[in-house]
């Protein structure tokens, strides 16, 4: 996709105004949060599940290697291929190879933010074989020309009158005067024009949620079944995939299996959670015949040893989005990335650099519910730290940062001056506050107060506070 | 140098770590050899009867329909009622199942039987689920002969028997019963996992049932 993250606060700015995107940012809000919690409360072992997962995925990485070996080798015991691509470039090769062999004139989809990440939809395009995307949120945006706005709910940032129209200019093979005014409707007719798709396909693509090595299995894990029927009923099973997912063993697997739904969705198991090993059995009726795994690097071994290794954990469940309120403001195209959200603000700079991506480990306000929601609890909020640090060391930050820092820094080096300043300083900005006790206008800090009001300052500074509790105490 | 080599290559010099270090290969050798299982959360530990009740009340929670009989035999008598009772035609596609052979079909002279994979055409299918997972209300349905994949998601009703006795509590004692069939480390080419019947939600967040999968799931417990 064209990263637009350079023109990130361009994009935040279109999206607030964009009254449709923000009645659909509002089912984010309501939809996620409560149902994530629901479920969490629901099983009293989920705390000490996350600390499990955590630990599962910090040493499968720390063997990283040697776990990618046994992984290939069960896969090519149970008659699969494993296909290594160093670049996004190298797998979309691989890809467009097997599809050739294949023949294929179109290939289904299974809902995959890795193909997005690899832009194989474009690319499949461009040599003459099309891609079918049959997730219906994947589906509906694949309509529209767009990328994915969520990690999970693709096309969270549309409204059903949206999709009605796409559809009635995209079907014009059915009856123009159907009734599709209920979400019921939209759902059957995308079901009835995919389901033959999936018949025609020679080559189905899937994504996978887990590798396991003890097995050489992938997962995939879904609600709609799309997936199940794209690597059914296509010849040639084609998993998409980056290093790290790989687990050790099956009861690894289910460990974190307990995490993924409830914490995406706050359902206790997704509808399909499925285990796909090789191709199909001499005496199985159905199933592919062939099946190749394409392990994707794209970055993800110069993550390693360093402060980002942590996010390779990362499960994609979404729930750091869902509980962003940077998200919750903007959705995911403001990002202008394949990732949106936290997990997105410390994946893109790693995957595409800083010096394109700076602006995303920006866009928080470091109120850590992401952390405080991730099932395999990475610190989002500390790595977007790093990435400000880099940005600063490499100066790429706006001028007008640097001096304010220089500026503050000059102060906050003297103590005294910087608390004759600040006594100086806080009963001004106290009367800005008139009696609303808010600020919505500023000199010099426009961008601060033209979307947000800063609470005027109450009562004494802390270090006044601090040093009469200190004499108090003293004094008893 | 092949990908695989330099990637391999690039996850060791990162990592700081050689791939000839044999405290390293034991360490993963043990995992997968051991493969002991984690945390299992207590209620996928309860005893049959309540387990067999905590089954029931999350497949229904995710839109399941529950029955119970007493044997085998009783199958074909509730697959004729659950028929009718949605106005379907007599008519069933199902593998070469043993459990679900041994059902006598053929004593329910109204009903159709076709056998093999689906080829999209049937409106209800028939599978025999190797286990389920009380914790979560979770059927486990392997490929093959006897279980055609395309079963569990073509036809628009999907109807399950399950004998009780094989109804466990946990994720951990189904991957359990898989490793005892197929042998350690080995699976059949699918394994699906299923927890209620298809749906979708990517429409301003509201559930709708019946995705691509089959649009009601309908269980049936023997014994």
């Amino acid at each position: 996709m064209q990263i637009t993250t350079p023109n990130f606060k361009e994009n935040a700015a279109r999206a607030l105004d964009d009254a449709p995107l923000q009645k659909a940012l509002k089912n984010v809000e309501i939809g996620f949060i409560a149902k994530r919690l629901a479920a969490a409360d629901a099983l009293p072992e989920f705390e000490a599940l996350r600390d499990n997962a955590r630990d599962i995925k910090n040493l499968t990485l720390a063997h990283l290697d040697l776990y990618l070996e046994e992984y290939e080798k069960k896969v090519v015991a149970s008659g699969g291929h494993v296909h290594f691509a160093e670049t996004a470039q190298d797998a979309r090769a691989i890809i467009l190879d097997i599809c050739r062999k294949r023949n294929a004139k179109t290939v289904t989809k299974g809902k995959s933010m890795i193909t997005e990440e690899i832009e194989l939809n474009d690319f499949l395009a461009r040599n003459g074989i099309e891609p079918v995307e049959t997730d219906l949120g994947e589906y509906i945006i694949q309509l529209r020309g767009e990328t994915p706005s969520h990690i999970i709910a693709p096309a969270v940032h549309l409204n059903k009158d949206q999709v009605e129209a796409d559809f009635r200019r995209v079907h014009t093979h059915l009856p123009p005067e159907r009734d599709l005014s209920e979400h019921e409707a939209l759902l059957n007719e995308a079901r009835q024009v995919l389901r033959q798709r999936y018949f025609e396909a020679y080559v189905g693509i899937t994504g996978a949620n887990f590798l396991i090595a003890e097995t050489g299995s992938s997962v995939i894990v879904t609600n709609e079944g799309n997936g199940d029927l794209t690597q059914t009923l296509g010849k040639c099973h084609v998993v998409v995939a980056s290093l790290e997912k790989l687990v050790p063993t099956l009861n690894d697997c289910a460990q974190i299996l307990r995490l993924l739904a409830r914490s995406a969705t706050g359902q206790d198991m997704s509808v399909y959670t499925t285990f796909s090993t090789g191709p199909k059995r001499t005496e199985d009726p159905d199933g592919p015949e062939e099946y190749h795994v394409v392990l994707l690097d794209n970055g993800r071994t110069s993550m390693l040893g360093t402060e980002f290794q942590e996010m390779l954990r990362c499960i994609r469940c979404g729930a750091c989005m869902n509980h962003c309120p940077v998200y919750h403001a903007v959705g995911g195209h403001a990002y202008g990335a394949v990732y949106p959200g936290p997990m997105g603000a410390v994946l893109t700079p790693s995957l595409s650099g800083i010096e394109v991506a700076g602006h995303l480990p920006n866009a928080s306000t470091f109120c850590g519910r992401c952390e405080s929601v991730c099932p395999m609890r990475i610190p989002l909020p500390k790595m977007m730290r790093h990435w400000r640090e880099r940005e600063f060391e490499k100066h790429l930050q706006p001028s007008a940062a640097r001096y304010g820092l220089k500026f503050w820094a000059f102060f906050a080096k003297r103590p005294k001056l910087y608390r004759a300043a600040v006594s100086l300083a806080m009963p001004l900005l106290s009367a800005f506050g008139g009696s609303k006790r808010r600020i919505s206008s500023l000199p010099l800090a426009g961008g601060w107060t033209k979307h947000r009001e800063l609470p005027a300052p109450e009562g004494k500074t802390f270090l006044q506070a601090w040093a009469e509790k200190q004499a108090k105490e003293s004094g008893r | 140098m092949s990908a695989r080599d330099n990637i391999l290559g690039r996850v060791r010099r990162s990592l700081g770590v050689s791939g000839d270090d044999a405290l390293r290969r034991a360490a993963v050798a043990n995992r997968l050899s051991e493969a002991t299982p984690g945390l299992i959360p207590a209620r996928g530990q309860l005893p049959r009867e309540e387990r067999i009740a905590l089954f029931g009340k999350y497949a229904s929670k995710y839109g399941a329909t529950i029955a119970r009989v007493a044997a085998i035999e009783d199958l074909p008598q509730e697959v004729v009622r659950y028929l009718k009772s949605r106005n379907l035609p007599a008519s069933i596609r199902m593998g070469n199942d043993p459990l679900l052979q041994a059902a006598g079909f053929e004593r329910e002279p109204v009903l159709s039987v076709l056998q093999g994979a689906s080829d999209g055409t049937d409106l209800a299918g028939v599978s025999h689920a190797r286990g389920a997972v009380a914790e979560s209300g979770t059927l486990v349905l392997a490929s093959g002969p006897d279980n055609p994949v395309t079963i569990n998601f073509l036809p628009e009703h999907h109807i399950v028997a399950v004998r009780a006795d094989d109804v466990g509590g946990s994720l951990e004692e189904a991957f359990a019963g898989i490793a005892a069939t197929y042998g350690k480390g080995e699976m059949p080419r699918t394994v699906n996992f299923v927890t209620g019947p298809s749906r979708s939600g990517d429409i301003e967040q509201k559930i709708i049932m019946g995705a691509h999968g089959p649009r009601a799931l309908h269980i049936v417990i023997i014994g």
